[in-house]
């Protein structure tokens, strides 16, 4: 609001025609700097977040090179430290995570989306993202509680009884191990499926539906076979989403998984994933290669949810593109 | 089959040439389907008053009126698509071949009564898939490939898309996927074709193409169509129903329709629309 | 009706059934926490355990007194760190910038919004403890307020650029700078929304445990001040859950059950509040 003051001895025009001194007694120009200064100030974070984590891991970046990721030994003693067990353990239990998840996240999504009235689906969402609230620690709670002891009572005898002869289902149970850890992660990220899943399928075209029904499909083959396939990217979206969400997550997993560095075909064996064992041994960690190693893990976490993240973004704006009028003309 | 000249004020409409049901002494044709005493309601809020009409056997009836006039929401019961919103009500009888539609099962129904959509709405699969959809759901047993070029080729679309039958059906233009949704219809074989404005999302060429297109499928199945353009209706149909406000206030065969109306309302809406 | 048609029948209501399970299921799981948690964490739940501090190790009784305190220590500093900064970013991006800028900053935020928790943990490490060499409440309040920093942006450009282009103007019309313009008309007629956002954010970070394990640490005593490592109720539920102690689990339990009732509660309130004031932008 303040006219540029001609008294002022101009500096010359540093940012447009008045002079930067005289456009600054402008509150707005003070507003638009400042406010500026905070937006940068997050992508400034980012960037120094990046830094870091490249930053400290040098060491164990030159001295193990690519071979830490194909390395078995995790042995802090003798300095050798291999990332293998730790993405076994992580790409495991997610796995079992999104075999349990996917079915079920889905099948629930095309309930909320097809089948239920809106009212009673947007109650069932709101409960549905109160689920998606619960801490992880919480998850680890009823991990360590309920969980373990089922896997020790019903569960394991269940699938070694009959299937022991598998390698996945061989071997003794201590209750916990990579399967109690992909149930308790299958819990956690069905709230991921189905929210988004429900989204996407709520936006297929009502017409879309509507064909189907008119040569004589059932509501089943309607759903299955058409308006599924239409919203399948943005379904394949939220998948990895929960993915990522699976990969990173710390607590729950870290309570339920056995705390073991070692790689083992049996699913009732205990694991270690990579966000356990930095969460583990973070502060335990002699000597600057151990603390970089476990760094470097971060750097690897970080490296995988961040590609899980944008893929799932780009299927996701995709789809709900294509509901919106795109597939029609 | 000849268009009718450009509509423009003070136009005679020509009905056209291949009624041959409507003679001067209108020897009625035998009725596919029967409305009788239909009443519809959404929730409290009443549509459709006491209707009673008839689709005849193998021409084309078309559905006139304004806007809001239910007309779409009669197409819709002939099938049973009104089903799919919960709050709706049908009383009266539907009969399709002397038998009521509201007693059989629906996805049987369905089979025997195709509709196409006002917006083409093809299914994200290729052009070969779409067509193929309705056939393989009823378990079609013979070779499907044939049934596709067969329905293609009876929504005129077959020599344009021979050659790339599994490209995406969104590559098509939108007159193409109209009569993609058209073949696709026509492959479960319907007894009754049941259109709801096909062409008001099309362009004036394909608009033509279609209206060619439906006077020759009366030989293969019964079509009822809904339309707001008059001259389309005049242009194509046997018989025609001018619906107002939820009540059925003339059904006649096309030419005298359009002619000699026999309801003033009817006539109020015909020349009102040519000036 | 043919034998292929009824098993097509049979086979939709089926499947359509099951779906139905699927959904039963997953909600299910919500209320059987909760109950787990009512009975376990009712039981414990005493005058003990919202005064006292905990006991050495072995001994009976005591409480959470200084986790709830860090907690709350945590949760406030961490809001002054991140919100400004979010809600400043978040006007820039709505009310300033360009569409290039705009896109930068919003595709750090969504980053930084993926990044995993215990990676924001290393990273608040290397920033606020390695420097200072201890661990403190600050370096939890600071790795926190990172994690609120991207919800509370977007939200707030989401809610600021869903505003009237009529109410701006009008302001503008009147003679309004476009900074009162901002304070008096569009962040007050956004601002459920945006207090909706900050709320969920709180939430979420509230339940955070990995970011304070190497931040905060953990406290069997009173933390003071702003510079000592520091009890959280997170890190409590996660010491005392794993540990072989009867009485310990007990605890844990009962802080399960105050942590989630609490989380619940700024979830139900800030939906509440989003549902009855301004619509939500949408797409």
């Amino acid at each position: 609001m303040a006219t540029a003051n001609p008294t002022v001895p101009s500096a010359g025009p540093l940012l447009g025609s008045r002079s930067f001194l005289s456009k600054l007694k402008d509150g707005d120009e003070i507003a638009r700097l400042i406010t500026f200064l905070f937006a940068a100030s997050v992508v400034l974070i980012t960037v120094l977040l990046v830094y870091e984590l490249w930053m400290n891991s040098v060491l164990p970046r030159h001295k193990f090179g690519l071979s830490f990721f194909v390395t078995q030994v995790w042995d802090p003693v003798m300095d050798q430290f291999g990332a293998l067990p730790f993405i076994y353990g992580t790409v495991v239990t997610s796995a079992v995570a999104l075999l349990i998840a996917i079915p079920l996240g889905i099948g629930a999504s095309i309930f909320l989306a097809e089948l239920a009235p809106p009212r009673i689906s947007d109650t069932l969402q709101f409960f549905i993202d109160l689920l998606a609230a619960v801490p992880s620690v919480i998850y680890g709670v009823l991990g360590i509680f309920i969980v373990v002891p089922l896997m020790r009572t019903v569960i394991y005898p269940a699938l070694n009884k009959p299937f022991g002869y598998l390698p996945i289902f061989k071997g003794p149970s201590y209750g916990v191990g990579f399967l109690t850890a992909g149930i308790v992660l299958a819990i956690m990220v069905i709230p991921y499926i189905i929210s988004v899943s429900r989204e996407v399928l709520l936006s297929v075209p009502r017409d879309q539906r509507e064909a189907a029904l008119a040569l004589g499909s059932t509501r089943w083959e309607s759903t299955w076979k058409v308006v599924v396939p239409f919203a399948r990217t943005g379904i394949m979206g939220s998948i990895f989403l929960a993915l990522a969400r699976a990969l990173g997550e710390t607590m729950a997993v870290t309570m339920v998984i056995g705390n073991s560095p070692k790689i083992s075909a049996s699913l009732f064996a205990p694991g270690y994933s990579i966000a356990a064992v930095i969460a583990n041994e973070f502060t335990e960690a002699t000597g600057d290669l151990y603390l970089q190693a476990l760094i470097e893990l971060g750097l690897v976490l970080f490296l995988l949810t961040f590609v899980l993240n944008g893929l799932a973004r780009l299927l996701i704006v995709v789809t709900t593109q294509k509901g919106s009028g795109k597939g029609n003309q | 089959m000849q268009a009718s000249s450009k509509p423009g004020p003070s136009v005679h409409i020509t009905p056209t040439a291949g009624v041959t049901g409507a003679k001067e002494h209108a020897a009625p044709a035998p009725m596919r389907m029967t409305i009788s005493k239909v009443n519809f309601y959404y929730g409290s809020k009443q549509i459709l008053f006491d209707v009673n009409m008839g689709i005849a056997d193998k021409r084309v009836t078309a559905l006139i009126g304004p806007s809001g006039c239910g007309k779409s929401t009669l197409l819709r019961t002939l099938n049973r698509m009104h089903e799919t919103v919960t709050t709706s009500r049908l009383e009266g009888e539907i009969l399709l071949d002397q038998q009521n539609i509201l007693s059989q099962d629906v996805t049987a129904l369905r089979r025997r009564v195709g509709m196409v959509f006002q917006r083409p709405n093809p299914f994200p699969k290729s052009i070969f898939e779409n067509v193929a959809y309705g056939p393989r759901i009823n378990g079609f047993k013979g070779p499907i490939a044939d049934v596709v070029e067969k329905s293609l080729r009876h929504a005129a679309l077959w020599e344009e898309v021979k050659d790339h039958l599994h490209k995406s059906a969104y590559e098509l233009s939108g007159g193409q996927q109209q009569r993609l949704c058209i073949a696709r219809a026509l492959a479960v074989e319907p007894e009754v074709l049941l259109l709801d404005e096909p062409c008001s999302a099309l362009d004036p060429i394909s608009t033509a193409k279609i209206e060619e297109l439906l006077v020759d499928l009366k030989n293969l199945t019964t079509i009822a169509i809904v339309t707001h353009n008059m001259q389309q209706a005049a242009r194509v149909s046997d018989f025609t129903a001018f619906l107002l406000t939820g009540q059925l206030v003339e059904f006649s065969p096309t030419p005298q329709l359009f002619t000699t109306p026999g309801d003033p309302k009817t006539e109020a809406y015909i020349t009102g629309r040519f000036g | 009706m043919s034998a292929r048609l009824r098993w097509r029948k049979f086979l939709s209501n089926f499947m359509l059934t099951m779906t139905g399970v699927c959904a039963f299921v997953s909600v299910a799981i919500l209320f059987l926490i909760l109950g787990y948690l009512v009975f376990n964490g009712g039981k414990s739940i005493n005058w003990a355990f919202f005064t006292k501090l905990p006991k050495p190790v072995g001994e009976t009784g005591g409480g959470m007194a200084n986790a709830i305190v860090g907690s709350a220590k945590l949760l406030l500093a961490s809001s002054l760190f991140g919100v400004p900064i979010g809600f400043l970013g978040g006007i820039y991006l709505a009310e300033f910038s360009g569409a290039g800028v705009a896109s930068v900053v919003r595709y750090a935020a969504d980053l930084l919004n993926g990044v995993p928790s215990i990676v924001i943990g290393i990273f608040a490490y290397s920033i606020a403890v390695l420097p200072f060499k201890h661990f403190s409440t600050l370096a939890g309040a600071f790795a926190l307020g990172l994690m609120m920093i991207p919800i509370t942006l977007r939200s707030t450009e989401e809610f600021l650029g869903a505003v009237p282009r009529m109410l701006r103007e009008g302001a503008m019309a009147l003679g309004a700078s476009k900074w009162k313009t901002i304070t008096t008309v569009i962040v007050p007629a956004a601002y459920r929304g945006i207090l909706t956002a900050i709320l969920l954010a709180l939430a979420r970070v509230a339940g955070e445990t990995a970011p304070l394990l190497f931040t905060a640490l953990g406290n069997l005593y009173w933390s003071h001040g702003w510079g000592q490592p520091t009890a959280s109720l997170p890190v409590m539920i996660y010491t005392y859950a794993q540990s072989p102690y009867e009485d310990w689990h007990r605890q844990a339990w009962a802080a399960g059950l105050v942590l989630l009732g609490l989380i619940l509660i700024i979830n139900i309130l800030a939906r509440t509040i989003l549902s009855r004031g301004i619509a939500v932008p949408r797409g």
